[in-house]
């Protein structure tokens, strides 16, 4: 499913005297089959188009109390807002949310604290039972369950009776995202699915999204700080900033904007600062900023 | 004197198998110690430990000396212990942003007339001024975490504990935390712990140490714990990835020695780049 967003604004607390702009006007395509980052500063409105996806936020014409301002004489019309995640379109208020929910899978910031469940198996078939239009057998729980959590890493038999709280930080995440792909939808959408995990943790993660991207749902969004992550792993990223978007570029061209990317307080990769501090000492390395190919084309120039 | 000691310090949450167990661990009045270890290490129970959240089942812990285990002490304990935790949002008492800063200072004591000068610095030390009105609640992942920090400096302990606090924040964001922090601990001798996965934060550390299964298992300079590294990965802690490029490189038969420092390694590389030209 190809995501559309055009002219999409937000706004928190829209007639009280703290309204909030998270987004201003922005325009925004991901492609069926990226594995797409968003980045920018905090409060740059990350969460909040994330949560447009799946229509935990609604736009504002999509509600039943909307009612568009009236035009001044020789005022134009605002530009109509497009908001499209495949088929669904979210600004139409007769859409299906909840068949969108189980299309657009959402891992939050720091899923494992929404596990509550006594067991692995009964907090991973929740989100499944909460999904399905009509009921489901034991049979086809269990065989839909067994499979989240094996696309995951973790055993089914070994886990399903362990309570979700003794379990490591990894692991508890990795059930957090079972929760959400075993309705298998087709964009999976994660809020810093890496963030507080140790170094083999994040590998371990980033590892299982891009087995999940290949084999189970076909477009995957990460928001990300961490730019080597963005570098390694991203088609595309977005870069947000006070609630717009800057860049959409692909990690080989996004990252020759350093200096435009420091000054909008974000970090670049690794590999870009070498390339940075290399290029003040006249030495170019042309790479895509993935660490493999910064190694190979500074070896090359070694040979 | 000794700030924080732990001794021989075994912990279970009574699932049968030891959080922590026989931990030696100090760290001196105005040190700043960074701890590193894989998820489920023990860390964030050693610091719940250090102010009395948790009671040791073995051995001792005590804060300037006292011993956190008598309840007579735990005020003058939290007084001087303050912990920022991994989530902000289980951290949030408050509907107002300044109310929820001025809640842990009024807690230990801090007379009316300071409060308000106590909120400003703590605000202006997070980036946060601007929101001191605002709703918790309403606010982005990452300005939650500074307003959980900002209610901790607020406090102004003796020791400041950060459990993972910057995991949400952005670069800028986590630059700036680590400067106050830094700042703290060298100009007013605040002793900081700072629990951390992220390598940069720990070389800010006077000193480092490495947690494995519940027990120390490394201590150091956190320069060379991170040379350490094919003992870090028997720890599950991967080689920062700066240290992976110098191996391969090297691997590759450039000569440059290791560095976490990227002036550094860029420098090399340039050296044996103009070397191959001449
Ligand atoms: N529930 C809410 N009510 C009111 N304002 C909000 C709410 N959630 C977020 N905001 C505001 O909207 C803006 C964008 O917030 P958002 O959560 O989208 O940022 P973000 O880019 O995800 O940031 P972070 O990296 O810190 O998570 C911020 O200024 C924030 O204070
Ligand atoms: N409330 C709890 N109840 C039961 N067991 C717990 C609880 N909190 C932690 N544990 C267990 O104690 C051990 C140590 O956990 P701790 O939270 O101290 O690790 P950590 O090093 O902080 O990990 P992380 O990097 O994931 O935060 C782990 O095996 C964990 O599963
Ligand atoms: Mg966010
Ligand atoms: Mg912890």
């Amino acid at each position: 499913m190809r995501i559309k967003a055009e002219h999409l604004s937000y706004v928190y607390n829209a007639s009280s005297p703290f309204a909030t702009h998270a987004l201003n006007d922005i325009s925004l395509t991901i492609e069926e089959g990226e594995f797409f980052g968003i980045l920018g500063h905090t409060g740059s409105g990350k969460s909040t188009f994330v949560q447009h996806l799946n229509g935990l936020l609604r736009v504002p014409s999509s509600l039943k109390k909307y009612k568009p301002k009236k035009l001044k004489k020789g005022e134009t019309p605002p530009p109509p807002t497009v908001l499209q995640v495949g088929a669904f379109d979210l600004t139409d208020k007769k859409t299906d949310f909840r068949e969108l929910r189980s299309r657009v899978g959402m891992v939050f910031q720091y899923p494992e604290y929404q596990l509550f469940a006594e067991t692995v198996a009964q907090d991973v078939a929740f989100g499944l039972k909460n999904f399905s239009k009509e009921k489901l057998t034991d049979e086809a729980v269990e065989k839909a369950v067994r499979a989240a959590l094996e696309v995951v890493g973790l055993s089914y038999d070994e886990l399903k009776d362990t309570s979700p709280f003794d379990l490591s930080g990894g692991q508890k995440r990795r059930v957090a995202i079972a929760g959400v792909i075993v309705t298998r939808p087709d964009v999976l959408v994660l809020d810093e699915p890496a963030a507080g995990l140790d170094p083999l943790g994040k590998r371990e993660i980033m590892q299982l999204l891009h087995r999940l991207h290949e084999e189970w749902c076909k477009t995957v969004v990460i928001v990300s700080h961490d730019m080597d992550e963005i570098a390694e792993n991203c088609t595309r990223a977005a870069v947000f900033s006070e609630g717009t978007v800057k860049f959409v570029l692909p990690p080989s061209e996004l990252f020759r904007h350093s200096e435009e990317l420091i000054a909008l307080g974000l970090d670049i990769p690794l590999t870009a600062k070498l390339c940075l501090a290399l290029e003040k000492r006249g030495v170019t390395v042309d790479c895509d900023f993935t660490t493999e190919d910064f190694i190979r084309r500074t070896l090359a120039l070694n040979a | 004197m000794k700030a924080i000691e732990f001794k021989n310090v075994s912990f279970s949450y009574g699932s049968g198998t030891f959080a922590l167990k026989n931990i030696d661990f100090a760290v001196e009045e105005g040190e700043f110690v960074a701890v590193l270890g894989h998820n489920g290490s023990g860390k964030s129970t050693l610091a719940r430990l250090s102010n009395g959240l948790l009671e040791a089942d073995g051995g001792e812990v005590c804060v300037f000396g006292l011993p956190v285990s008598e309840r007579k002490n735990l005020f003058e304990i939290r007084k001087n212990v303050g912990i920022v935790f991994q989530n902000p949002d289980n951290q949030m008492v408050a509907s107002i942003v300044e109310d929820d800063i001025a809640f842990g200072a009024e807690n230990i004591g801090v007379p009316r007339e300071e409060i308000g000068e106590r909120i400003s610095f703590a605000l202006g030390a997070v980036g946060m001024e601007e929101y001191r009105h605002a709703t918790p609640t309403r606010l982005s992942g990452g300005q939650k975490q500074r307003i959980a920090i900002a209610g901790v400096l607020a406090i102004r302990p003796k020791v400041m504990i950060l459990d993972e606090s910057t995991a949400m924040l952005d670069p800028r964001g986590r630059r700036e935390v680590m400067q106050v922090v830094s700042r703290l601990n060298k100009e007013e001798g605040m002793t900081v712990v700072l629990i951390t996965h992220f390598m940069e934060e720990a070389l800010m550390a006077d000193r480092a140490v490495v947690m494995n299964r519940g027990a120390i298992v490394m201590e150091g300079a956190p320069a060379e714990i991170f040379e350490r590294h094919e003992e870090l990965e028997t720890y599950n802690l991967a080689l920062p990835r700066i240290g992976y490029i110098c191996n391969r490189l090297r691997e590759g038969g450039m000569a440059v020695e290791d560095t976490l420092d990227v002036n550094k390694l860029a420098e090399e590389i340039a050296q044996c780049v103009s070397k191959r030209n001449i």
